[in-house]
């Protein structure tokens, strides 16, 4: 091969290189790449391979650890830069610690007083949760889960709870 | 989306309306509780879980919010659906029935055995104990 021939071949070499450079990845692409590495609740932007993260984070570490596992997303990947705009949503009020009973007797003695004008329900309790079945007319509902709250279980699961 | 963020009008209205708030997270449970100045605040919050969580079928929070004022020697009032109030000898539904006051009679609340059982008095001399959860504190 000649240095003639060569010239056209380092010329296309060059501009392949060139444009893998600008922006080989759509931004489409991009997005969806990003959108794998952060938490629920960011929202992703990619114009021209700048990444823009908005919405909102439990902390400043969440903050960071989601800009870091983009920025992780090298070039390669099409991901430039990283305009990081999240916000940490205020923390829980510093309060006591709520009390829990976790005592399944004592619960289930206070379970079978607090569903005693729910006939159509039955409630077990394991392991500090008192669990719900059967049925209930839609009136009653707020009552019955006030009633079981109001014991302080670790969770009052109703889900199983036909409500008409 | 966390819990906080699930629930963040609830924690918003209990924050501003609600006295020794306790809010904590616990395996997967948002646990809020506290004293509500009045019924009406109390509702409003049960209203604003509810449109959360139709039905409170997740599961993912137990609110216990009682209402301030309920104090020994106070009034309350009886909020059954429609049948009578049953008062008892001792705090617990295997206790034996020592009378009942109506849906809407305002009574004397005595003193508090637990959360739960109310030591009352209605207008005619009856005492014994009732399920505070039909009781509600009056002005």
């Amino acid at each position: 091969m000649t240095i003639k021939n060569l010239v056209p071949v380092l010329l296309l070499a060059g501009t392949v290189a060139f444009t893998s450079c600008k922006s080989s990845v759509p931004d489409a692409e991009v997005k969806s790449k990003v959108e794998a590495v952060v938490t629920s609740g960011v929202t992703v932007d990619v114009k021209d391979g700048v990444v823009t993260l908005n919405g909102t984070v439990n902390s400043d570490a969440d903050k960071a650890a989601v800009e870091a596992a983009v920025k992780a997303l090298d070039a390669k990947e099409g991901v430039k830069s990283v305009t990081n705009n999240l916000s940490v949503a205020a923390p829980l009020p510093a309060t006591p610690a709520p009390e829990i009973n976790t005592a399944d007797a004592d619960l289930q003695a206070k379970v079978g007083d607090a569903t005693k004008d729910f006939p159509t329900v039955q409630a077990t309790v394991k392991d500090g949760i008192i669990t719900v079945t059967g049925e209930i007319e839609k009136a009653k509902v707020t009552k019955l889960k006030q009633s079981l709250d109001n014991l302080k279980p670790k969770k009052t699961d109703m889900s199983a709870v036909t409500v008409k | 989306m966390s819990l906080q963020d699930k629930y963040k009008a609830l924690i918003e209205a209990a924050n501003s309306g609600v006295s020794d708030l306790r809010i904590g997270e616990s395996e997967g449970v948002l646990h809020i509780q506290g004293t509500a100045p009045t019924a009406e605040i109390k509702n409003r919050l049960w209203d604003i879980y509810g449109s959360i969580d139709p039905n409170f079928l997740t599961g993912d929070v137990v609110m216990d919010v009682d209402v301030a004022g309920a104090v020994a020697g106070s009034k309350v009032e009886v909020i059954t659906e429609s049948s009578n109030l049953n008062i008892r000898k001792g705090p617990g539904t295997d206790q034996p029935i020592v009378g009942k006051a109506a849906k809407g009679e305002i009574i004397t609340l005595v003193s508090k055995a637990n959360d739960q059982w109310w030591l009352v008095r209605t207008n005619d001399g009856e005492e014994g104990y009732s399920y505070a959860q039909y009781l509600n504190p009056v002005g």
